[in-house]
């Protein structure tokens, strides 16, 4: 199958070993991935915080691009951004009264999907570890992210696929879907509340004893982990994709950076 | 102009992009589809749960359960329309005297029915799955006065008037009947979102159901 | 006000207790330091989720019903003109009298002339969130007239000279303790001996208001629902204040939003299934009174019912905002709501707080009014309010849509645009290219310089210092995604070996 990867910015710019990782999965299914060099961002933050006229041009750019491609299914490492190209995209194109670019925007959202329901729905991954190669001896929490939880169904596919991953000791989180506080430009204008609900993911996470908390929207995890960071404790967190993408051979890497470790971070 | 035309105005023109009513999807449940039996059971255990208490007894024995309950009632009140059998062993337990019939032609003041203990009335139709009984003001459960003033409210449910889930009982009432629907004694979770019974209606809700 | 052709001029924004006087992050920001706040706050919602969840499990139908109780709502704005007719006309020629109010101050001086009719300075009151609206309580009391309120939590709220802060719930942000305090301090006769046991405290507000209901002859409701095929009202209460409220009095005075309608006896069967597992969690509320006009013999004599618009017409005008007026004032939004848990209801001004407020409120006074456009932004958009939301009200795509609203009401307006325009509007000249995002990527690695060897950005300036509050920033990577790709991304023979899978560890 060819593989259209949506990388989403944040996760090109701050995140890029879980795109690799993203990518890595798919080749390692004997899939073909391509990258349409045209995309950037799905113009989500500019949606979500009322610059519709602003997110215009970012969602005109990312239907280009990926109209441009030639793939069978596209896939993004994130719920909320998938979320904003099926739901967002055909939605701000049509308050704009632009017709063509809505129904564009319709057929490249039709076409894409998250991580997860790619490899649950379509490519028939239930056993990551004996289909993938998945291997990840720690302790680890799972935070399903809001929009992946509530917008897309994701369900326990998440969950589901982080369980068969082989060594993996997956830790229960009370209130998992309790949203972790970061609502995008929210965490800034109401970053008094936003720290909130942060303070107290962050305590569950770590009551639970976990190395890390995985999860499937760098966003959040970006969010969570930065709290985690700030509160100096030893937790941080990991994107689903790069857990799936741990193997034996090449094991999740160990950067000390505060995004991810398996290890005590360097401070 | 007046508010009523301003109003409706400003409602008109508010629907200016002519927004179309839609079809109304009704896939929910029209009935339960449980037996009698399996009826009984449910609304005894719903009632129960809101701490109400019910016996199930067989047609005949409703008077001997009513005079049972009264037993300790310094006085009550009855519709006129209550089932005259449903009485026959109060006066043998206690004596006349402590009843008041309570009547069109001669209704009691409220002050009279704050100094009533109890109240018996009859009902229109219960509903097993959520526990509810409907009065309707039928003559056999009188105006709502009577039914809210005193602290305990016996109120008696024919087997064959208990239905399984909501949409049951509406069919069966007229809705423009004064309505109470009573899922048992009065309660609040108004501190701390916790259920505590008893504030302003009856305090104490006894349930006969007569098969 | 323009007449021309009957045509009123849109919209005509609603006035009383709607708005917030101080912006939603400055308000949150001070309740946010009330820890018994939150305590009470986070055990009340925590208590509420659990029975919601658990009565709904019970009920198989429950999407269905959310499904029809959409439809109906839909239909109900749609039609509203024709079912208002419809249902004036049932109400009246069963005995009923009905009045329009345009805003909160001509219902308020409605119901105040009815009091004055009957003689009376004194009236009972059910809880009720029209009147709440137009803030009728304080009207009265400058008119010389005295109002009980006799729920127990609009009891607490009133002995308190508090706000309510929940719909349902007024007094949810009171544990048992503070309300036992207020009771000592407020009621007259209370047995000081008092404890805060929740049923002694009940049995306190029994006794106190039980003379009250006795000897009212007037009382003012509000309605959950309307039947238009019948003139139909109903009321769905607990403690049996309703019931005697509704009962006992000569006089019922009822005030209700013109959006509470339903077309059909038929359509109560749904929503007295939607509403008390979303609002109490509990299969059925106690107590559910309804009066189709007068009844000879039975209750009040003279019935009244004010219609009242007070901005719900210019909530309807707004194609994207008009399905906020399907609301049947459930509360389970707010009980769901991750942002009104840890702020309370006070902190969004209006009477409607939590999510269904953040929306309601802008719509029913405009964006522009006071600080009412900070309330859309009261949302991390986690979308829990919609799951929950017993009517399927989409509040996260209404909350979006209020803040593009708030945007472009004042694009062009300032002279220096903020922060926050400035950033948007690079942003979207940066995200909407690949080739321009890539470049700017060529600055990673001096981003990742520049945070120096902790590895990352503890203090940001400007809005962004709203994140660096509690969150440290991650070092940027060496390079982007797009960088690999382009460089040392290489593409594996198609044909390879299936999976490897590494040797399965002896595994429960």
């Amino acid at each position: 199958m060819r593989i259209a990867l949506f990388a989403t910015c944040i996760v090109d710019a701050m995140y890029p070993a879980t795109a690799r990782a993203t990518v890595k999965i798919l080749e390692r299914l004997g899939h073909e991935v391509v990258f349409p060099s045209g995309q950037a961002c799905c113009g989500q933050m500019h949606v979500n915080s009322g610059y519709l006229k602003e997110a215009v041009p970012v969602i005109a750019n990312h239907v280009a691009a990926f109209d441009a491609e030639d793939y069978d299914v596209a896939v993004a490492p994130s719920g909320s951004c998938v979320a904003s190209v099926k739901h967002q995209h055909p939605m701000v194109a049509r308050s704009c009264g632009d017709t063509a670019l809505e129904e564009r925007a319709t057929a490249v959202g039709a076409k894409v999907y998250e991580l997860s329901e790619l490899l649950v729905d379509v490519l028939g991954i239930t056993d990551a570890g004996g289909q993938l190669g998945s291997y990840f001896p720690h302790r680890v929490t799972y935070h399903p992210s809001c929009h992946g939880m509530r917008l897309l169904r994701l369900g326990d596919r998440q969950a589901q696929l982080l369980g068969s991953v082989v060594g993996i000791e997956l830790a229960e989180l009370p209130e998992a879907d309790q949203c972790c506080g970061f609502g995008g430009t929210f965490s800034m204008k109401n970053a008094d509340v936003s720290s909130a609900m942060l303070k107290d993911k962050t305590a569950k996470i770590i009551a639970t004893g976990a190395t890390l908390c995985a999860g499937g929207d760098a966003s959040c995890l970006m969010h969570i982990g930065g709290g985690l960071s700030r509160q100096g404790s030893d937790v941080t967190t990991l994107h689903l994709a790069e857990i799936l993408a741990s193997t034996v051979e090449e094991p999740a890497s160990v950067t000390g950076d505060i995004r991810v470790s398996t290890r005590k971070a360097t401070r | 102009m007046s508010a009523r035309e301003e109003i409706l105005g400003r409602i008109r023109a508010a629907l200016k992009d002519n927004p179309e009513a839609p079809q109304i999807p009704r896939g929910y449940r029209k009935s339960s589809g449980l037996d009698e039996e399996a009826l009984i059971e449910l609304l005894v255990d719903r009632l129960i749960d809101y701490k109400a208490q019910v016996c199930v007894v067989e047609a005949a024995q409703v008077s001997a359960r009513i005079a049972e309950l009264l037993a300790s009632a310094h006085s009550y009140v009855v519709p006129t329309g209550l089932d005259g059998g449903w009485l026959a062993k109060l006066d043998d337990v206690r004596g006349a005297g402590r009843g008041r019939f309570d009547s069109d032609s001669a209704p009691l003041t409220v002050a009279e029915l704050d100094g009533i203990d109890a109240v018996v009335t009859g009902s229109a139709v219960a509903v097993a799955v959520t526990g509810t009984i409907i009065l309707d003001g039928s003559p056999n459960q009188g105006r709502r006065a009577i039914s809210l003033v005193p602290d305990h409210h016996i109120c008696v449910v024919k087997a064959t008037d208990i239905v399984g889930i909501l949409p049951e009982a509406l069919r069966r009432i007229d809705g423009t009947r004064p309505l109470t629907m009573i899922s048992g004694p009065s309660a609040t979770s108004d501190i701390e979102l916790e259920r505590v019974e008893g504030v302003h209606g009856p305090r104490r809700l006894d349930v006969i159901i007569a098969r | 006000m323009s007449t021309f052709l009957g045509m009123p001029s849109l919209p005509v924004y609603g006035t009383g207790n709607l708005h917030a006087s101080e912006s939603f992050p400055k308000a949150a920001h001070r309740e946010l330091g009330n820890a018994q706040l939150r305590v009470n706050l986070g055990h009340a919602t925590h208590t509420i989720r659990d029975k919601r969840i658990q009565v709904i499990s019970e009920l198989p139908d429950w999407e269905h019903l959310r499904d029809t109780g959409s439809a109906i709502k839909e239909a109900v704005m749609a039609r509203l003109p024709e079912l208002l007719e419809q249902f004036e006309e049932n109400f009246t020629s069963r005995g009923g009298v009905i009045h329009w109010a345009r805003d909160a101050g001509e219902a308020n001086a409605i119901v105040a002339g009815l009091i004055r009719e009957t003689g009376e300075t004194e009236v009972v009151k059910i809880k009720s969130m029209a009147t709440q609206e137009i803030g009728l309580n304080e009207y009265l009391e400058g008119q010389g007239i005295s109002a009980f309120e006799t729920d127990l939590a609009e009891l607490i709220v009133q002995l308190d000279h508090d706000k309510p802060s929940h719909i349902l719930v007024p007094a949810i942000h009171k544990n048992r303790t503070e309300i036992r305090d207020i009771f000592l301090r407020e009621m007259p006769s209370v047995d000081p001996k008092l404890t805060d046991d929740p049923a002694v405290l009940a049995a306190a507000a029994r006794a106190h208001l039980r003379r009250k209901f006795l000897t009212a002859r007037v009382a003012v409701s509000g309605a959950n629902f309307a039947l238009a095929d019948s003139g139909t009202l109903a009321v769905v209460e607990s403690e049996g204040n309703g019931r005697m409220c509704l009962t006992l009095p000569e006089t019922l005075i009822t005030v209700m939003g013109v959006e509470k309608l339903l077309p059909t006896w038929q359509d109560l069967e749904v929503f007295m299934q939607l509403l008390p597992p979303s609002s109490t969690g509990e299969r059925m509320n106690p107590y559910t009174s309804l009066w189709t006009g007068v009844t000879e013999g039975d209750g009040p004599q003279t019935v009244h019912l004010v219609l009242l618009d007070n901005g719900r017409s210019a909530a309807l005008a707004d194609e994207m905002g008009r399905s906020a007026l399907h609301c049947i004032r459930c509360s389970a939004c707010m009980n769901v709501c991750p942002v009104y848990e840890r702020t309370g209801g006070h902190a969004y001004g209006s009477t409607y707080p939590g999510p269904i407020g953040a929306i309601l409120s802008p719509l029913m006074t405009g964006i522009q009014a006071e600080e009412n456009n900070s309330l859309p932004y009261a949302s991390s958009l986690c979308g829990a309010c919609y799951d929950a939301c017993p009517v399927k009200i989409n509040i996260p795509d209404i909350l979006v849509h209020l803040r593009s609203l708030d945007v472009d009401s004042k694009r062009g307006k300032k002279k220096i645009p903020t922060q926050m325009d400035a950033g948007m509007k690079a942003a979207s000249w940066a995200l909407s290219s690949g080739k321009r995002l890539g470049l700017l990527e060529k600055g990673l690695p001096l981003g990742r310089l520049a945070t120096g060897p902790a590895k990352k950005i503890t203090k940001l300036p400007g809005i962004a210092a709203g994140w660096t509050q509690s969150r440290d920033i991650p070092a940027p990577p060496p390079q982007s995604f797009r960088t690999w790709w382009a460089k040392e991304h290489r593409r594996p023979k198609i044909d390879a070996a299936p999976a490897p899978s590494p040797e399965k560890e002896d595994q429960r």
